[in-house]
């Protein structure tokens, strides 16, 4: 097992029998559940509305070349400067060079995803640079010093009363259990660091090529913040965000609100085509937009996968997942969680790597089945997991299942086996559930089932005959 | 070969193999070669929506009231007032009731005509602004392109409204509209963009505002007012 799987495993054994955690998950589920289904109902037709942003995206995505050109001609004519980057290191340097040759100091984030990604924070930390992150969520984040939990909810896992104490510890701001009073803590903090930054960096949650514009979409105004009042913008996006048209956000725009909180529309969604244009009031004098690929490109190539790229970080499948709501989300290890993570970062990040996580799924399908853009996410952890053991197959697996073959095609070691287990089972009562159990895997938070006093072989043996004419009310 | 060409490569060749168009997944593992026309005979969301999102009714009047209906949802209020000068009266009143002493807006027209209409100090975000004294202002008072009933969404832009900072800095956004504003949908929101703005004249930013900010990044409890306004009015005649 690699390191990344062992500390899965141990992560998700705690986690999943640590009540208080589960109990949060279930009540931040149950008001996003509360939320969205009555929504999702007001549609006309959401599923053929589903099938529609699924073939969008196809479309979008079975010619990224075009539309990427698209855009970046569109973007470059306002003014705006598109930087390609392949790697996590290249996108760092382009954005370190940005901020070095505007010497700037104060940096001010709203919500990037593909930020965690390539670890901006620590490095521009590390260069000595103030990096602010200013969505509620992710500045509470920051403040603890741990990536988010959810990429859609960052501090779901965290109560009120820590929120205050956290707030106490850094900000030096009194005790209080009032929501309301919290964020207000946290807007005053803030509003300060958007007036002073040089730069501010955003994500995007879509790339319009036939407008050369970027899409984001927001609740609390951080990110219209960020895109108005700093003299440099940056934006950071994975090159598979693409949509052909602006008017294909009429659609993707509500079932991303829905889907993601059960929302009509999210509070802010903002389209911007370039820095402050001539006759223009206020805006960044420049607007860097950075490319990632990162292996994106890797999935594109795998075709059977490749609808991976349609996905629009709705969070949904997290939040439908049995798996999710047991192990949590840092449990997964990754800079995408849930289902959607489990999928996608073994071609981000290496197969070998990150194979335990498609393991991790009772393939139930929720997710498949909640999916926006519908992602065959359920049938790509099968996927995931038959390619794993093409690659490298598994030597204690095939054993295993050598073994179990040997043992169905003798009968007789079958029974002897059995008769010898009801034998022992009493036995095992002495050690169950403790490090010699054998089972403790099993047995450490479930019963074993008693293996029966006579075996269906043995009873149908010596069944007591019954005449024809017995036979004719049938079965009792 | 620079970035661009290794990443515009790598795109080109994955993309020699075809993949399912969506929702043709289980017909095998292998997928069949797409004709070439097949993916411009996808299904767009741009001529589609329509069709899946939710009803707007088909009148003026019903778009209106699903408009009101959406706003109280959405913690918005809505005031419809009979002329310009009701609606400046009720500015006014808004004005008293809250105690302002000082707004920002801009030279579109009939919101720097309420705005005057108060008779406090302003700013004027058209010629450029000082970002603390317009963050020191008790509301910004801005015109839009058009209300969506819909979302209950407001549809603004940097020329529309004042730049990008008035309608989200100050604590209370008040949005003077006419009636007339009123789109129906999201796709005529888009619909309307394309018309009302050509090339030279296409803003850096457009936005969807659908009620003041808010969050719920603590316990999924409701908060308004996050980092934006607090406060969305708007006074419609
Ligand atoms: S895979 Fe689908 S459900 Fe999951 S986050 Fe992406 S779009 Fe949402």
């Amino acid at each position: 097992m690699t390191g990344n799987a062992t500390q899965f495993q141990n992560d998700a054994d705690r986690l999943t029998s640590d009540l208080t955690h589960r109990q949060r998950i279930q009540s931040a589920m149950t008001k996003y559940y509360a939320a969205r289904y009555p929504r999702q109902a007001i549609f006309r037709d959401w599923q053929e509305g589903r099938q529609t942003a699924a073939e969008t995206k196809w479309a979008g995505i079975n010619e990224l070349d075009k539309h990427l050109a698209e855009f970046e001609k569109n973007a470059v004519s306002r003014g705006t400067s598109v930087h390609w980057t392949s790697t996590s290191e290249q996108a760092r340097q382009v954005i370190v060079d940005i901020i070095r040759r505007h010497n700037a100091q104060r940096i001010v984030k709203s919500k990037v995803m593909t930020s965690e990604e390539i670890h901006l924070n620590q490095l521009l930390e590390s260069l000595g640079f103030e990096v602010v992150e200013s969505d509620l969520g992710e500045y509470i984040q920051q403040l603890k010093n741990e990536p988010p939990y959810h990429f859609v909810f960052p501090c779901m896992h965290l109560s009120r009363e820590e929120i205050s104490d956290l707030f106490e510890n850094h900000l030096g701001t009194a005790q209080t259990h009032d929501p309301e009073a919290l964020t207000m803590i946290a807007r005053d903090v803030l509003r300060k660091k958007y007036i002073e930054a040089d730069i501010g960096i955003t994500g995007a949650n879509f790339i319009v090529a036939e407008t050369g514009m970027i899409s984001i979409t927001e609740n609390e105004g951080n990110a219209r913040l960020t895109a108005a009042l700093p003299r440099v913008m940056i934006t950071l996006v994975g090159i598979e965000k693409i949509l052909p048209r602006l008017a294909d956000l009429a659609l993707f725009l509500p079932m991303l609100a829905t889907a993601g909180t059960g929302q009509p529309l999210t509070c802010y969604n903002t389209m911007y085509g370039g820095p402050r244009q001539p006759g223009e009031v206020d805006g960044p004098e420049e607007w860097h937009v950075v490319f990632l690929d990162n292996n994106r490109t890797t999935l594109l190539a795998d075709p059977e996968q490749r609808d991976a790229l349609h996905c629009i970080r709705c969070g949904a499948c997290l939040n439908v997942c049995p798996i999710f709501k047991n192990v949590g989300g840092f449990s997964y290890g990754t800079t995408y969680q849930g289902p959607i993570g489990s999928v996608i970062t073994p071609h981000l990040r290496g197969l070998q790597d990150w194979k335990h996580l498609s393991s991790a799924s009772s393939l139930c399908g929720a997710c498949t089945e909640t999916c926006p853009v519908k992602i065959d996410l359920h049938h790509h952890l099968l996927h995931n997991r038959r390619n794993a053991v093409a690659e490298k197959p598994g030597r204690l697996e095939s054993l295993l299942w050598q073994g179990f073959t040997f043992l169905m095609k003798r009968p007789w070691l079958y029974q002897t086996g059995l008769r010898v287990g009801r034998l022992l089972q009493p036995l095992h009562g002495l050690v169950k559930g403790d490090i010699l159990d054998p089972a403790r895997a099993w047995t450490k938070s479930r019963e074993l089932p008693e293996i029966a006093p006579v075996s269906f072989r043995d009873y149908w043996k010596n069944r007591p005959l019954v005449s024809a004419g017995d036979r004719k009310g049938g079965p009792p | 070969m620079t970035e661009r060409d290794k990443i515009f490569s790598r795109i080109r060749d994955a993309l020699k193999t075809a993949s399912p168009k969506p929702g043709s997944h289980h017909l095998g593992h292998h997928p069949t070669a797409q004709q070439p026309d097949s993916l411009t005979a996808a299904r767009t969301a741009a001529s589609g929506a329509r069709d899946w999102l939710p009803s707007v009714g088909h009148t003026e009047a019903e778009w209106i009231t699903l408009f009101t209906k959406n706003s109280f949802d959405l913690r918005t209020s809505v005031i419809v007032a009979a002329d310009a000068g009701a609606a400046h009266r009720q500015l006014r009143a808004l004005s008293e009731a809250e105690g302002w002493a000082r707004v920002a807006t801009h030279g579109h027209g009939i919101a720097a005509g309420a705005s005057a209409a108060l008779g406090l100090n302003q700013i004027n975000t058209d010629g450029g602004y000082d970002v603390h004294a317009l963050e020191r202002c008790d509301a910004g008072i801005s015109g839009c392109d058009a209300l969506i009933a819909q979302t209950g969404s407001i549809l603004l832009t940097t020329r529309s409204g004042g730049g990008r900072a008035l309608s989200v800095l100050p604590p209370h956004h008040v949005v003077i509209a006419r009636l007339d504003q009123m789109v129906p949908d999201l796709p005529s929101a888009y619909e309307l963009l394309h018309h009302t703005y050509g090339p030279a004249q296409w803003p850096s930013m457009i936005t969807i505002i659908t009620g003041p900010s808010r969050t719920g990044d603590i316990e999924r409890i409701l908060v308004l007012g996050a980092h934006g306004p607090k406060k969305l009015t708007v006074i419609l005649y």
